[in-house]
């Protein structure tokens, strides 16, 4: 896509620096997504294991 | 860039969430509590009277507690697969990729692939009842399997020379060649009929649920940064 030089320029000024900060908050919501998933599907305290059985076993967690 | 993560992720896995846990009691919940009739002992397989293959099953919402924990954790898994998805998608924004809700539609496959039929290749959804060997020894495998796949993902779609794929395929292969870990002998009460059933229907949810949520993702990550332009 072409667009006119003024507006490329702010474009590209503005994905550099977003590309440039983004890293981390990524990797941070990686991290709590992938906690998430453990906590749902994996810890196996077992009030957690109860709530959750159904779906583990449904997704394919190993459940007992 | 984190709440605009964050908020995508909430939406898209709240949607696919719920509509995983309607599927669920559709599809897979009889076969589950058809097949704990058999773990509780309750039915007997190949015992001194035939058994038929359709008994009464306590119905849909019989126990209102346990469905709407079921219901709960549901959206809250995928809301787990729906963070780590979203962060990924805004990585892969930031290298040039459009991120779309058709785009999504492929990134939904390929967690499907990774979160679910990757590990269950060789550790297939477990029945209730099913024989099995230690949890953390299989919970290990799961979890390594997954990095796997999940890394074996991203080089398929991003990788874009011939070794790259090849790592790729090496990584998908490997972990089914060391293999799951596996009970030392068979016992489980329940029918194969029904275990086979109910790894199917596992699978089947399972990738409609991650296909809608790659969708939904694209989407919100889509609605999300209008949003937060028309803001700034």
């Amino acid at each position: 896509m072409r667009r006119q030089g003024g507006n490329d320029m702010t474009t590209k000024t503005l994905k550099v620096s977003a590309t440039g900060s983004a890293i981390l908050p990524a990797l941070f919501a990686v991290i709590l997504g992938l906690g998430i998933v453990t906590l749902a599907g994996h810890v196996q305290a077992s009030a957690l294991h109860d709530a959750a059985h159904d779906v583990r076993h449904a997704t394919g967690f190993p459940c007992h | 860039m984190f709440s605009r993560i964050l908020t995508s992720a909430l939406f898209a896995g709240a949607a696919a969430g719920l509509i995983a846990a309607l599927l669920q009691f559709l599809f897979v919940q009889p076969v589950l509590l058809h097949a704990e009739l058999y773990e509780t002992g309750e039915l007997v397989h190949f015992g001194a009277e035939a058994v038929s293959a359709q008994p009464d099953l306590p119905g849909m919402f019989a126990d209102p507690m346990r469905d709407a924990l079921t219901v709960v954790f549901a959206m809250l898994t995928y809301t787990g697969y729906a963070v780590v998805m979203v962060a990924l998608m805004s990585v892969a924004e930031g290298m040039g990729h459009a991120i779309t809700a058709r785009a999504g539609l492929l990134w939904g496959l390929a967690g499907f692939i990774t979160f679910h039929f990757a590990p269950g290749l060789s550790l297939a959804p477990e029945v209730p009842g099913v024989s099995y060997t230690d949890i953390t020894a299989r919970q290990i495998w799961w979890t390594a399997t997954v990095a796997a796949a999940g890394i074996a993902m991203w080089l398929i779609a991003f990788g874009g020379n011939l070794m790259a794929y090849g790592a790729a395929a090496l990584l998908l292969i490997a972990p089914h060649l060391i293999g799951a870990p596996e009970p030392e002998s068979f016992a489980g009460p329940v029918p194969t009929e029904l275990g086979a059933l109910f790894a199917a229907r596992a699978f089947g949810v399972g990738m409609a649920a991650w296909v809608l949520l790659g969708g939904f993702a694209g989407h919100f990550w889509q609605t999300e940064g209008k949003r937060a332009n028309a803001h700034a």
